[in-house]
């Protein structure tokens, strides 16, 4: 037998020490998407036998939040909702809020809470955060149905409010929510491995990011010469999009669209690069 | 023809680090370089006349430039001591961490049986978990539904598959687990018993599956503490020391080779070099129970390595309870030089022993048992204990100390015939004539 020259034979798997930065293995991903869905069924059938009270929470959680923050920010603070009414103003800005902060921070704990499966078996780590990503979207539908209720009843109602034809875009809005809070996660979960106190600075970031997110004060009130800056948090883009569609205010322009998207991607790949990075060194260092 | 390569490993090596990987927290990183910015001394430093030299912050090589090849179908055992990087290969061949240096090559899907049950979750039903646990270990769902009936069959759970698997018993869980591991059907199989759950029943299971697997033309990696299960089922082992290779020959010469260096000089085994010894499934963390010394004495209660036939030989064994136990089991081999058990005992067996001690305090005993005189004939042999909390630790050491017996002979007109390894007086009778229909052969 002509023994095979070692350069021409084929090796399924190449195990070697971590190499170069940009070393993803995103095609293991691609492959690994039979996980990613029974992942995403797990938590909902979870999520589903939880009590009642459980589900019940994501409608009754936004309009206490939104109730708290009319009295508050409109009423004894006097500050505009560009001649949206209160409750749906707040009430936009909470629901697309939540999808983002509870991805977010459900991500940024993948290493932490997974390292006794992590440590047992190899499959792709970054499903487990594209998993939590694609489950929040059943939270965010709730929450969303509960908005859309609200809407109707106020336009029924008399207030001046209509949707535009950027409604259409919705779901790229959506999708970009979701690239951006899968970035900001896998990026400070990679971070907390080494930092630990990180994550109690996390929730505390979380909730100053919101107020500079649009949530509660609308883009319009922010200095023109600012605003370029201000756009650069992707969130407070996407807030003023939405409303913009559905509301038919808000500030929305090219360059701040792609400034967001610019942000987005930067957070998304940084992330993922990082993510890449210690996913090989973390079992080492826990 | 030559089977075909499916592992190539070479100079594979991994670095880790003793004591702290930086400080751990983002305040102390700033804190010590605002301090160092300054030009002053850093406040998180480690004064470190404190720590044992040579341990923090200091790298070390669990692994250090193994090589080697294994062809398909062959089963490599891989044995060596508590800490010789055995585990720590198999982790880098599955893929949970990486090398520092060095390549492994490998042709077709891994399993690793360190991975039972792992990813099932307890609101799931059976059947959910089976999918799931299948797509963590690598299968798809095409895969999984072609095997479904298999499992569940193999499982014996059809009754439950739709129960949340919170409700299964312990057993139950195990056996679907299995159950799904076993039908991964990866062309190349990881197998760590050390780490696998520490039930005797289960590890019987894995052994058999393993069996099963080998004669099925599979490739096998096996790290065990069990030479007879690597004697039985390896042709060929390897020996790590420290993180080398230290010698890759067949099974039985890399075995004896390796119990070498586990034999002590004198009678008596102090707590560190059993310590040094010991493998089986340990818990580094709030062990339950650890030995002391393990030492045969004469009935004078001296050390002893040479005993005359008619004498008793006591093995005693001093452990420590570090926290409350029960029903734990002592258990003795007498072994052969190649380490096969001539003779075993265990303190369970006696009534006695199991009426009184029962529950274990924190604490320090001490066990022995009589070895009793006209038992053995004239040979060298060797010592295994075990020591075993159930489901929790199980402690070995293999082949730890050695005694020679000199036999006596019972009747010296007829020259001893003592060269075999047990060799008691026993009764015998002599009659007249062929052997009765029924006769009475009690004394």
């Amino acid at each position: 037998m002509i023994e095979t020259p070692e350069k021409y034979e084929k090796w399924d798997l190449i195990i070697q020490p971590k190499r170069a930065w940009f070393d993803l293995h995103l095609g293991d991903l691609w492959r690994y998407r039979d996980l990613i869905s029974l992942f995403v069924k797990r938590d909902f059938v979870t999520f589903y036998k939880q009590t009642i009270l459980g589900p019940l929470w994501y409608l009754i959680q936004p309009v206490l939040v939104t109730i708290v923050f009319t009295v508050i920010f409109k009423k004894i603070a006097g500050i505009s909702t560009d001649g949206v009414p209160g409750y749906l103003f707040y009430l936009s800005g909470i629901v697309l809020w939540n999808y983002f902060a509870n991805c977010l921070n459900q991500t940024s704990n993948t290493f932490v809470k997974n390292v006794g499966i992590f440590g047992k078996v190899y499959f792709p780590r970054l499903t487990v955060p594209v998993s939590i990503v694609i489950i929040n979207l059943a939270k965010f539908g709730i929450q969303i149905i509960l908005f859309v209720g609200f809407y109707i009843y106020f336009i029924a109602d008399g207030s001046p409010v209509r949707p535009t034809l950027l409604t259409l875009l919705l779901p790229v809005l959506i999708f970009q929510m979701a690239v951006l809070s899968l970035g900001a996660g896998i990026l400070v979960s990679s971070l907390t491995t080494k930092y630990r106190d990180l994550t109690f600075v996390m929730s505390f970031a979380v909730q100053l990011w919101m107020y500079a997110s649009s949530v509660v004060i609308p883009a319009s009130k922010v200095p023109e010469r600012f605003l370029y800056f201000y756009m650069m948090n992707p969130m407070a883009s996407v807030i003023e999009m939405f409303r913009h569609s559905v509301f038919g205010v808000g500030v929305v322009n090219p360059v701040c669209i792609a400034i967001s998207w610019g942000v987005t991607l930067c957070v998304l790949f940084g992330g993922i690069i990082l993510f890449s990075r210690i996913e090989k060194s973390f079992m080492d260092t826990v | 023809m030559m089977a075909e390569t499916v592992i190539k490993v070479e100079n594979l090596s991994k670095q880790y680090r003793y004591g702290v990987i930086g400080h751990g927290t983002l305040y102390k990183d700033l804190q010590s370089w605002w301090a160092r910015a300054r030009g002053r001394e850093d406040p998180n430093i480690r004064i470190t006349s404190d720590v044992e030299p040579g341990l923090d912050g200091e790298w070390f090589w669990a692994l250090q430039d193994i090589s080697f090849e294994v062809k398909q179908g062959e089963v490599l055992g891989i044995i060596g001591r508590n800490g010789a990087g055995k585990s720590t290969l198999l982790k880098i061949l599955s893929r949970v961490t990486t090398p520092t240096k060095g390549v492994a090559k490998i042709k077709g899907r891994v399993a690793s049986l360190l991975e039972i049950g792992t990813g099932f979750h307890q609101e799931l039903t059976g059947r959910e978990n089976i999918y799931l646990n299948g797509a963590i270990l690598g299968m798809t769902k095409g895969e999984v539904e072609r095997k479904f009936d298999e499992i569940v069959d193999f499982s014996g759970l059809e009754k439950f598959i739709d129960t949340p698997v919170k409700r299964y018993s312990s057993g139950m869980y195990v056996r679907l687990a299995f159950a799904v591991a076993a039908h991964l059907e990866p062309e190349i199989l990881l197998v760590d018993e050390v780490l696998a759950v520490g039930d005797v029943q289960f590890q019987k299971k894995c052994l058999g599956k393993m069996g099963e697997v080998a004669r099925g033309g599979r490739t096998i990696l096996f790290v065990s503490h069990n030479m007879g299960a690597i004697r039985n089922l390896c042709g060929r082992a390897a020996l790590i020391d420290k993180g080398r290779l230290v010698l890759d020959a067949a099974a039985d010469h890399t075995i004896a080779r390796y119990l070498d260096q586990n034999l002590l000089e004198g009678a008596v085994a102090s707590e560190a070099e059993v310590e040094e010894r010991m493998e089986g499934i340990i818990r580094r963390n709030n062990p339950f129970i650890r030995f002391q010394e393990i030492a045969i004495l004469d009935r004078s209660g001296l050390p002893r390595r040479s005993f005359n036939s008619d004498e008793d030989i006591i093995v005693s064994i001093t452990f420590e309870c570090r926290q409350a136990v029960q029903d734990l089991h002592i258990m003795v081999d007498v072994v052969d030089e190649n380490a096969v058990p001539i003779l075993r005992t265990r303190n369970v067996d006696d009534p006695s022993v199991t009426a009184n001690f029962h529950e274990f305090e924190p604490g320090v005993y001490n066990a022995s048992c009589v070895l009793p005189a006209n038992t053995f004939g004239g040979k060298r042999f060797f010592l295994t204990v075990h020591l075993v909390y159930l489901k929790t630790e199980h402690l070995v050491v293999n082949k730890i100390l050695e005694f020679e017996v000199k036999f006596q002979g019972y009747n010296y007109r007829y020259g001893r015939a003592g060269d075999v390894f047990i060799r008691p007086q026993l009764n015998w009778a002599i009659q007249v004539g062929r052997r009765q229909e029924l006769g009475n052969y009690d004394r």
